[in-house]
């Protein structure tokens, strides 16, 4: 296959950055995209130039490393897949593919499609976690989680902080990514002794960082590649409003 | 001793907080949106009125009611604060959802619908529909100099020939349809989208409250539509 690549090429966060184009050939239809990108890669090493860079970690769909918008779609635009899963037979041999960063204001551009995702981590540490001392695993039974409970928090936990939703919201809104970390942990009996003061310095945490407020429109749900639905958008909007109004949390 | 924790209260500050979050914004958009929208439904229902054949006495009869019984004038203050707290907020936040995002795309992510990602723009078409109608039967009403009429001894102000000849302008009654289709798409998104917000996200009921939405969305639509259709075409002829 043959494909025409226009790619966001940024030096660095200060630079203003720009699309440069570029033609690859030599393109096996069972390449994953970054498998083609690093082929590219390899083009631009042999002609003596910078190489694009982009982050991708495991490459099997699991890690939430890799992170391009392509043609306007995060992750491309195969349903439930990360861009190391997605494949180069889902395009056309001649096809040109606009490839660019994350777009937010609170992920900023670290050079070309690498962006800095360290405000999901200010997110976790605000309340992401239980605070226990963890030693050997607990007697299974000994803390009794009725199944359908147990299947809704590990579909939320199926999230891998990839960022994909940001990228999709019209408000670079991390609400999904905020409402998967609270659902899991709202869902489970470990999760209880801190559920209210989590979920109010995660929200505040999130909008500390600079990502906007949630309008409803699925646009996250429709690009996830872990298929996280907004009812746990809705579920954060309960907690919060709970643990904000009626408990003697501070907000 | 009590402990601080136990004892301490908040000064209202909280209050602040709460509302400034981002969540807590979209609380004061979707109360107001829900208000706005049992607002709507009395509005269209009552002005049906118009469409008897009598001249237009049930409708003035209708409009003098809506303003000399003080509950309803009570509410009819509270629904000019909610339109403005909703208008106001929903732009300002509409403006700062934009600033999250200071680098636009090449090419735009969707998976969403139209409406939803255009409520802003729904918005401020309604907003300046708003302030047309307003000006036009409102403003008139209470400090025009407006014709009137006597039924039964009483006087009562003559709306009714005030809207038949704002009606009589085909110009007037597009600008009436326009505007509607755009508030049909705001509540196509708004209605379920309001309780989404409230956190009311719920396998039995979701589906009922979208199915109602759409209803909602399009019945209370097609009744303000019949209106300036009706007394365009019907009565001019
Ligand atoms: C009678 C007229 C109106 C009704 C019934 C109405 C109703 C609603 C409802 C139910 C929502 C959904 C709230 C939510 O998502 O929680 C909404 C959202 C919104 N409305 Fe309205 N609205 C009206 C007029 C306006 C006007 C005049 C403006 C602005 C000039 C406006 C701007 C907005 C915006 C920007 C949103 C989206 C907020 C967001 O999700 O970020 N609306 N409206």
């Amino acid at each position: 296959m043959k494909i025409t690549l226009k790619v966001w090429r940024q030096k660095n966060a200060q630079d203003n950055g720009r699309f440069e184009t570029y033609n690859v050939a030599d393109i096996e239809s069972d390449m994953s995209f970054l498998e083609m990108m690093d082929v590219l890669n390899q083009q631009l090493i042999k002609d003596k130039k910078d190489p694009v860079a982009f982050d991708h970690d495991c490459r099997e769909g699991i890690c939430g490393m890799c992170s391009m918008v392509i043609n306007g779609h995060p992750h491309g635009h195969v349903k439930a897949t990360t861009t190391c899963q997605l494949h180069m037979r889902s395009f056309k041999d001649g096809d040109t593919i606009v490839v660019e960063p994350w777009r937010a204001k609170a992920f900023p551009v670290i050079k070309d499609l690498a962006v800095d995702r360290s405000a999901f981590d200010k997110v976790i540490q605000a309340g992401g976690y239980i605070s226990v001392n963890t030693g050997s695993a607990p007697e299974a039974n000994s803390v009794p989680v009725p199944q359908d409970m147990a299947e809704k928090a590990m579909d939320a936990a199926e999230c891998i902080g990839c960022g994909a939703c940001v990228a999709a919201c019209k408000n670079s809104s991390a609400m999904l990514f905020l409402s998967a970390k609270v659902s899991h942990m709202a869902l489970l009996p470990q999760g209880q002794p801190e559920r209210k003061k989590r979920v109010i310095s995660m929200m505040k945490a999130h909008d500390e960082a600079g990502f906007g407020s949630c309008t409803n429109t699925g646009a996250c749900e429709a690009y996830c590649p872990k298929g996280i639905s907004i009812t746990n958008i809705a579920r954060l909007n309960r907690e919060f409003l709970s643990a904000a109004l009626s408990s003697e949390q501070p907000v | 001793m009590s402990s601080e924790i136990a004892t301490k209260t908040y000064s209202l500050s909280w209050l602040g907080h709460f509302f400034s979050s981002s969540v807590g914004r979209k609380l004061i958009m979707s109360l107001t949106g829900l208000f706005l929208c049992l607002f709507l439904a009395v509005h269209m229902s009552g002005n049906l009125q118009l469409l008897k054949s009598d001249g237009g006495r049930a409708f003035n009869e209708y409009a003098y009611f809506m303003t000399h019984f003080a509950p309803i004038k009570v509410v009819s203050y509270i629904t000019y604060f909610l339109i403005l707290l909703h208008a106001f907020d929903g732009v300002a936040l509409a403006l700062k959802n934009r600033q999250a995002r200071p680098v636009k795309y090449a090419a735009t992510p969707a998976g969403s619908t139209w409406a939803s990602r255009n409520m802003a723009l729904l918005g401020i078409i309604i907003f300046f529909f708003l302030v047309v109608h307003l000006k036009s039967f409102w403003f008139e009403y209470k400090f025009g100099a407006m014709p009137s009429v006597t039924y039964d001894g009483k006087e009562f102000k003559d709306l009714y020939s005030i809207v038949k000849e704002a009606f009589s302008q085909w110009w007037y009654v597009l600008l009436y349809l326009v505007s509607l289709v755009a508030l049909a798409y705001h509540l196509i998104h708004g209605f379920q989208s309001a309780f989404q917000t409230l956190g009311l996200s719920h396998k039995k009921y979701t589906p009922i409250i979208q199915a109602f939405g759409w209803i909602f969305s399009i019945g209370v639509n097609l009744g303000f539509a019949i209106q300036p259709l009706y007394l365009f075409f019907i009565q001019q002829s």
